[in-house]
């Protein structure tokens, strides 16, 4: 049985030259460092990791925002190099996190969900209209909004707008950049629940960037941790959730607060230093804030170590 | 457990008016709550239910535009409803601290995070610098910043989001407060680093006795850290009493939508529709007479619009502001 893949990353890098003073040179930043990671059609993939360890990155080069230095991105097995950006638009399509500064506040909301038809020239300006009743319908917003600006919305409705942009195209892929971190729970889980509906009703393929285990494991089948610019573990959801590996996503894992009278705050053993991006720790880059480092942690990269379909780099595992 | 622990501060009915074009906006329609010493209070609701103008009242820090009134303001034994603002200045800092939610912003980025620091003491202590030093590198040190000296010299861009928090929190201790007001702290940063500042926060507190009020809007921060909680909605506390009671038996619909919405790794299934609580908040100019929530509650009928005020107590000070009986909520929820 072979999965088709909507979107792929071979051993992506991208490295950022950062100026370190007038007469000091550059130095590299290496934001994602060789990612491969595989978005099966129809599935949801979920990523996590805390702020700087390249998830947006990634998610830019995904959208062809941002070229990679090296590797390769496949859309649906066939090159990116290959394609224009506009083509590349077509398919995928972001959602971003805030709603209240992706939205351009001088437009309408009609304006704003119809755009990428206007500059992908799809069908008569005749239709549009038309279009647009039925996005907003479809992501339950009423169709008087329409003529409404941004400013006169709720965070919620703001998202759905939001959503309503990205699905007018009818992509295949849609990745969102952490989607509901900005609103309510209450909205939190509305905004959820459409996206839930949305994607069995089209037949949609989500990457989700989220910092929200919780939510993750909501709404992922698969799911990739990263840190420092790697992909130290993956695996299925269930798999993830219930037996996690690498200790950076057991830290992550005890951070989730569940609303639980009964237990505490977690002590997650991390300490306090967070590793300079541009100079990276040797051997493990995890290894200066794990709880259960061995002496070859700081010595040898670990290499990626795959069993049943759960891939984890860690040297506690590679022997 | 037995002996009583002092109360820190003693808040009766409090309001906020702000005369807005259309009339006059109650963002706060009358909360009352005390803390006491080493007891952790949270303030919970969702965006625009009052919250952080309920601290910044409680400091003194509304904007002029806004008024504060209330039955009762005690702290420390001390009426502070009508202290003007060099009386407060003597308190805030000193016996009462504030942490907020964005580390950046609120450190000025033009100064090093010693002189910051030192500030604070040197205003209100009446010492020198060398003491207030020593404090510096003291508190720097326990909130878990390494090589503290040398930390003094550094600007707030040179640290990362969560030691800013931690120079924050150290900076809400020099003086030795009383009471520490946490609005949001860790709403801008990371997963682990807000598990460890929280972990830090409630250490803290033990270790200084201080009482703590704690606003968030997130249900899990709450059950974690809170002794008692206040579920505010619309500017009124909805449901209140101590956090395993709130959380094991909500009773008011607000409370339990809130906490069907979130998913909950081993209790929801994936990929199950989770609860909602639809429409929106509202207009809060001018009175509203009767529950807040009804335009929004699944069991509202016309009862709701003449609800009065007083709460339904349950045992052990658990209360909340809804007229369905415990057993009305019960056979819809129960099951």
């Amino acid at each position: 049985m072979k999965q088709e893949n909507a979107l792929e990353a071979i051993s992506v890098s991208c490295v950022f030259k950062i100026n370190q003073g007038l007469f000091k040179g550059s130095k590299p930043l290496v934001a994602v460092n060789g990612v491969s990671l595989k978005i099966p059609k129809g599935k949801v993939v979920g990523l996590v990791g805390e702020s700087g360890c390249g998830k947006s990155t990634l998610a830019n080069i995904l959208l062809g925002l941002q070229s990679p230095t090296s590797g390769e991105v496949l859309y649906s097995g066939k090159a990116a190099s290959g394609f224009s950006n506009r083509h590349i638009a077509r398919r995928i399509q972001p959602i971003f996190q805030d709603p209240y500064s992706s939205l351009n506040a001088t437009k309408t909301v009609k304006s704003i969900i119809s755009l990428p038809l206007r500059i992908h020239k799809i069908g008569e300006p005749i239709t549009w209209d038309g279009k647009v009743r039925e996005m907003l319908d479809l992501v339950g917003l009423p169709a008087r909004v329409a003529e409404s600006y941004p400013s006169q919305l709720s965070g919620g409705q703001r998202q759905r707008v939001a959503i309503a942009r990205a699905l007018i195209m009818r992509p295949e892929v849609v990745i969102c950049d952490e989607p509901t971190s900005a609103l309510d729970v209450s909205v939190q889980s509305q905004i959820l629940n459409l996206l839930q509906d949305l994607r069995l009703e089209l037949g949609l393929t989500y990457l989700m960037i989220s910092h929200n285990l919780a939510v993750v494991e909501h709404m992922a089948d698969r799911v990739a941790v990263m840190y420092l610019g790697r992909i130290v573990e993956e695996a299925e959801s269930a798999v993830l959730f219930k037996e996690p590996k690498h200790p950076y996503t057991r830290a992550l894992l005890s951070s989730v607060l569940t609303p639980d009278p009964r237990l505490g705050v977690p002590d997650t053993q991390l300490g306090t230093i967070f590793p300079n991006p541009i100079d990276p720790p040797a051997g493990c880059s995890f290894h200066p804030r794990c709880a259960s480092r061995i002496d070859i942690c700081s010595q040898k990269t670990p290499a990626p170590h795959l069993e049943k379909q759960h891939m984890a780099e860690c040297h506690l595992f590679s022997k | 457990m037995s002996d009583k622990k002092e109360v820190v501060l003693e808040v009766d009915n409090l309001r906020v008016d702000i005369p807005v074009s259309a009339g006059v906006l109650h963002p706060v329609r009358g909360i009352s709550f005390d803390v006491s010493r080493g007891e952790t209070l949270c303030i919970v609701g969702e965006s625009g239910c009052g919250k952080s103008l309920t601290s910044l009242a409680l400091m003194g820090l509304l904007p002029k535009k806004a008024h504060r009134k209330a039955d009762r303001l005690n702290f420390l034994g001390q009426d502070i409803l009508d202290f003007d603002e060099r009386q407060m200045a003597r308190l805030r800092g000193v016996k009462m601290a504030m942490i907020f939610q964005e580390p950046m912003t609120s450190l000025n980025p033009s100064y090093t995070i010693g002189n910051q620091l030192e500030e604070v003491y040197l205003r209100h202590m009446a010492s020198n610098r060398l003491e207030a030093r020593e404090r510096a590198i003291f508190l720097l040190d326990r909130v878990g910043i390494s090589s503290a000296g040398s930390r003094l010299g550094q600007y707030p861009h040179q640290l990362s989001g969560g030691l800013r928090q931690r120079v924050m929190i150290a900076m809400a201790l020099m003086c030795g407060p009383d009471l520490i007001i946490a609005d949001e702290p860790t709403t801008a940063l990371d997963v682990t680093i807000q598990a460890q500042i929280l972990h830090l926060l409630a250490e803290l507190q033990s270790d200084f006795d201080m009482a703590m009020i704690l606003i968030t809007h997130d249900l899990g921060i709450v059950a974690r850290v809170a002794d008692k909680v206040q579920v505010m909605y619309a500017g009124r506390t909805v449901e209140e009493g101590n956090c395993e009671s709130v959380f094991d038996n909500p009773r008011h619909p607000y409370t339990s939508g809130l906490l069907r919405c979130i998913p909950v790794p081993g209790k929801t299934q994936p990929g199950q529709k989770l609860g909602t609580v639809p429409g929106v908040v509202p207009n809060l100019v001018g009175e509203i007479s009767g529950c807040m929530f009804r335009n929004r509650c699944e069991f509202a009928n016309d009862e709701c619009k003449q609800l009065s005020d007083t709460p339904t107590v349950l045992d052990d000070g658990h209360a909340y502001s809804c007229r369905l009986s415990t057993n009305e909520i019960d056979a819809v929820i129960g099951d």
